[in-house]
């Protein structure tokens, strides 16, 4: 690993429509193995913030634990962070979620942080529907703790001192799709060209935003055998390549080029699907879900935007959640005064 | 046989089978002694139960004021075959057993010292009511109306409470008002009445709640209201007796006083979680964006909140957690009272890590004390656990009116907005500029690049950078305890009332009790009772912990202290003893971990038993901790 990040930029770097250049999202300097995949996922979602145009400070970033809950660190340094709870982020999140809508939540959680500890806490944030974007970066080990298996390792997965998974794996992107997920997306972390938009058009989505990333451990499970190597991955990879449009930019077709179904999310921004499957649809859970399976059953990692609701409903339209963020409510908002409480007393003589 | 005597001075109980309408029945007794501006606390002991097993009512009438259990019944009404035996055998000598005679008593049951009344309550409204339900529900409503007879029970005030009840119901009024009369003309046909035992509002010997209009309520209601008043926005629970009452109540407050005007919108959220680990990720996550969130549970949620209690600590996130506690551990005895969290929530989670903590005694205590919890929190960015009861929780205490002061303002401690970071010259999360242990926060989306920070448990220096360095920890955590010594002089102080002149002491140690929360009753009345006998002892009730000063003063300056709690272990002893360096021996616990609270003859009993035992050899301390 590197020890110094060079402060030195390009003088003339490309700003976005904030005047912020892509150094404005950066972090400090990771921590994780050279090569680790966790790397890339904090380049895309550092790349898909500036491309999107978001004010670092109106992001807030949460983790759980573990190597991929470090990720927060090492991007949007000007965006508060919780590393909290080992399984527990999605709770925090929540809270926080209903605490402040105006920010926009973005989780990062890894696959021991998800599948194991934190089961419980993420079906029901996929309840919920809380508005976030939630990255699982899924290695099917523990990397902290040095190469156990996790809940999502394959059947059959050789790890790193040459045991054989016994157990199926979990796999997270189908349950999200059955407990009734808004949104569902897959991805590769060394394919920075379908991540990234994929990130932005989770970030635009209103409601609970999930992208499990196949992100290879390069110390505990990248040899032969292991089936989230990168090799394993890009070999049996089944890739559907997706394009964002962003709210601002002017629509001149609603197919762009290539495309075989564009979706369009609430807040006007559009996703391409790209025409790699042409009977791919996006807004069918059932058809998803087979997709999914299908894939798995022959050993394919189908990567891409898998199912997406546009008209989702999310937490604060659930709980009918005031539209001024409620830790800005002051004393006259909250507090009903002596003269209520008074007849409060009187009811109670 | 000499009757038990006395003019709203007595015990009361009903036994009845749960699920069969005796509660608002027996409340309505209650309600009514209350009504006639007669001191009364109510308690139901009852099981977890729905439909079926044993429940009672306890009702104390005292014209003294004193609102905890005295011990002893002296008027049983026993409508339960379940359980008759016993509750025949548990009336004092003298004593009263009001029974339904449908079905005559069996022999075994008769017992020479006390005086029986059997009211054919079934037959009466088999006969009278065509409706089943109506049959059973008002077979309680009938027996209150002979109460009404026996004991002088203002009839009018009764009639009031049932036409208050069924509001919106009018057609049930005549029913219930025609089974007060049928109990209470059946009483006056039948039995001496008025008893010994009676209510007389004319006699009054505790001007303190006359004068203050005392109100009837529980503390989980009073403490919902606290967080209403406290503005509180995000509520996050898991169901658990005894604490669901809390957020039932604030969910009914808050539909009625949070509703956006303009909008219809709610200025508030409660998410029901999926388990109380979630209930404080939820509060731990609205906390450290800056709104005011909290939960409540009891025993089993405390244990599994300890984990993000220790984050909120290290994180330094306000959160404020309401625990009713009940019997422990796990299940335990879930729908009866103790005082048994002390130590698991003082020391909650892992690593070194103590928490603030409240012990409100009264329904007006829970709510000055859960809007005071919030402002600590926030001041002092940390957990605040406000420990109440199930005694306290859920049952009716008759309590000084809930006070608001208009002024009030949120303290929301220290918060750093845009404009104060533009002004700041440095800023580091966890730099104790002001030497009190407590750091300058700020929240997310406050400012574009200044201000932001990553919160994480321990591994941090005062910049919050990430750090594993031994003398960063260190710093971090006895700065920490420092704002632990900082919260002495935040938190509530400890309550001490004049000795009470006690004319020939029978003994020369100065004898001192500590007590809180719901032992606060009894214990003021056992020391009475006590310096009746020639006891003086002083008192001292605990509010908070850390603990006061004084509290250190008030142990050595007497010979022997009595600490007075609901646990076996008794972990308040040991919170003191581990807190205040002070000698095992001069503390004696008095105990009572039944489940039911505990009664002032208990309290009078253990502690002249300790002075008949521990009297003579009581330990010198040694120079330096006297």
């Amino acid at each position: 690993m590197s020890y110094y990040k060079p402060k030195f930029r390009h003088p003339n770097l490309p700003k976005n429509d904030l005047g912020y250049t892509v150094a404005d999202y950066d972090g400090s300097i990771s921590t994780l193995c050279a090569g680790c995949g966790h790397d890339s996922i904090s380049a895309a979602i550092r790349n898909a913030c500036f491309l999107s145009s978001i004010p670092p400070h109106k992001i807030a970033k949460l983790s759980g634990i573990g190597c991929s809950s470090k990720m927060p660190t090492y991007f949007l340094g000007k965006s508060h962070g919780f590393n909290s709870v080992h399984g527990r982020m999605p709770s925090v999140a929540t809270g926080a979620s209903v605490a402040n809508r105006d920010l926009i939540y973005l989780g990062v959680s890894g696959d021991g942080d998800t599948a194991s500890i934190g089961m419980g806490q993420f079906v029901h944030l996929i309840r919920r529907n809380v508005n976030m974007t939630y990255i699982v970066a899924n290695n099917g080990c523990y990397g902290l703790t040095k190469g156990q298996d996790s809940a999502t390792a394959d059947l059959g997965s050789v790890n790193k001192y040459g045991g054989t998974n016994p157990f199926d794996g979990i796999d997270l992107a189908s349950l999200a799709l059955l407990q009734g997920a808004s949104f569902v997306a897959r991805s590769f972390s060394g394919d920075k060209e379908q991540l990234e938009p994929l990130i932005r058009a989770a970030m635009a989505h209103r409601g609970f935003a999930f992208i499990d990333v196949v992100s290879p451990c390069v110390t505990f499970a990248n040899h032969s055998g292991s089936t989230k190597s990168y090799a394993a991955t890009r070999e049996h990879l089944d890739a559907m390549p997706v394009d964002f449009v962003p709210m601002r930019e002017e629509i001149r077709t609603s197919y762009r080029e290539g495309s075989s179904q564009s979706v369009t999310l609430h807040d006007g921004s559009i996703i391409h699907l790209m025409k790699a499957r042409e009977d791919y649809r996006a807004d069918d859970r059932t058809e998803a879900l087979m997709a999914v399976q299908s894939a798995n059953a022959s050993g394919d990692i189908l990567t891409g935007l898998l199912y997406l609701d546009p008209n989702s409903q999310d937490l604060n339209q659930t709980i009918n959640l005031a539209t001024k963020p409620l830790n800005k409510l002051g004393k006259d908002e909250l507090c009903p005064g002596s003269r209520v409480l008074n007849s409060i007393n009187e009811g109670l003589r | 046989m000499k009757q038990i005597a006395g003019i709203n001075d007595f015990v009361v109980k009903f036994a009845n089978v749960n699920g069969t309408g005796s509660a608002s029945a027996n409340h309505l007794f209650a309600k009514a002694i209350f009504r006639m501006g007669i001191p009364v606390s109510p308690r139901n002991i009852f099981p977890s139960n729905i439909q079926g097993l044993p429940t009672w009512y306890e009702v104390r009438v005292s014209s003294k004021g004193y609102l905890g259990r005295r011990g002893g019944v002296d008027l049983m009404l026993c409508v339960n075959p379940q359980t008759m035996e016993d509750d025949v055998k548990s009336v004092e000598p003298g004593g009263y057993f009001v029974y339904d005679n449908t079905r005559p008593l069996a022999p075994h049951l008769k017992r020479d010292d006390i005086t029986y009344f059997g009211i054919p309550l079934t037959e009466m409204c088999m006969r009278e009511f065509k409706v089943a339900r109506l049959q059973q529900l008002l077979k309680n409503v009938v027996y209150v109306g002979a109460m009404a007879a026996l004991l002088e029970i203002d009839f009018r005030i009764l009639k009031d409470l049932l036409s208050d009840q069924f509001k919106g119901k009018e057609k049930l009024i005549q029913p219930n008002v025609k089974a007060l009369e049928m109990g209470y003309q059946f009483a006056q046909k039948n039995f001496p009445c008025p008893l010994p035992i009676r209510l007389d509002p004319k006699v009054f010997d505790a001007p303190h709640i006359r004068e203050s209009e005392h109100i009837l309520m529980n503390g989980n209601t009073a403490a919902a209201l606290g967080a209403i008043y406290g503005g509180a926005t995000v509520a996050a629970w898991y169901p658990i007796t005894p604490s669901t009452s809390v957020v039932d109540a604030f969910s009914q407050y808050a539909e009625r006083m949070r509703i956006d005007p303009g909008t219809g919108k709610k200025n508030f959220a409660i998410l029901q979680a999926e388990d109380e680990l979630a209930a404080m990720g939820v509060v731990v996550g609205a906390s450290w964006n800056g709104a005011r969130a909290f939960t409540a549970t009891s025993g089993p949620g405390l244990s599994l909140m300890s984990e993000f209690l220790g984050l909120a600590y290290f994180a330094e996130v306000p959160v404020v957690l309401i625990d009713v506690q009940r019997s422990g551990p796990s299940t335990g005895m879930p729908t009866r009272s103790q005082q048994s969290d002390i130590l698991a929530a003082a020391y909650a989670s892992h690593g070194d890590t103590k928490h603030v903590l409240l012990f409100p005694a009264t329904p007006r205590e829970c709510f000055d004390m859960t809007v005071q919890a919030f402002d600590l929190a926030e001041q002092l960015q940390t957990p605040v656990i406000m420990m109440s009861d199930l005694d306290l929780g859920m049952n009716d205490w008759m309590s000084p009116p809930l006070e608001w002061d208009d002024s009030y303002e949120m303290n929301r401690g220290k918060v750093l907005d845009a404009k104060a970071l533009d002004e700041a010259e440095t800023w580091g999360r966890y730099l104790d500029v002001d030497g009190d242990g407590i750091c300058y926060r700020t929240l997310p989306g406050a400012h574009p690049d200044k201000g932001s920070f990553f919160t994480r448990g321990s591994s941090k220096d005062e910049m919050a950078i990430y750090s594993e360095k031994g003398e960063d920890y260190v710093q971090n955590v006895d700065r920490l305890l420092r704002k632990f010594e900082t919260a002495k002089s935040y938190v509530p102080e400890p309550k001490v009332h004049d000795p009470i002149p006690v004319k020939k002491p029978k003994t020369k140690l100065k004898l001192g009790a500590l007590f809180f929360g719901t032992s606060a009753s009894p214990s003021y009345e056992a020391v009475e009772i006590l310096a009746d006998e020639g006891y003086p002892i002083d008192v001292m009730r605990i509010r908070a912990f850390p603990f006061h000063r004084d509290l250190d003063a008030f142990v050595h300056d007497h010979d022997m202290v009595f600490v007075i709690e609901q646990n076996r272990d008794g972990q308040m002893r040991q919170l003191i003893m581990n807190e205040c360096h002070i000698a095992p021996d001069k503390l004696t616990s008095v105990l009572n971990y039944s489940g039911t609270p505990i009664t002032a003859r208990t309290i009078a009993r253990q502690i002249r038993e300790a002075l008949d035992t521990k009297g003579a050899e009581i330990v010198k301390l040694h120079p330096e901790t006297a």
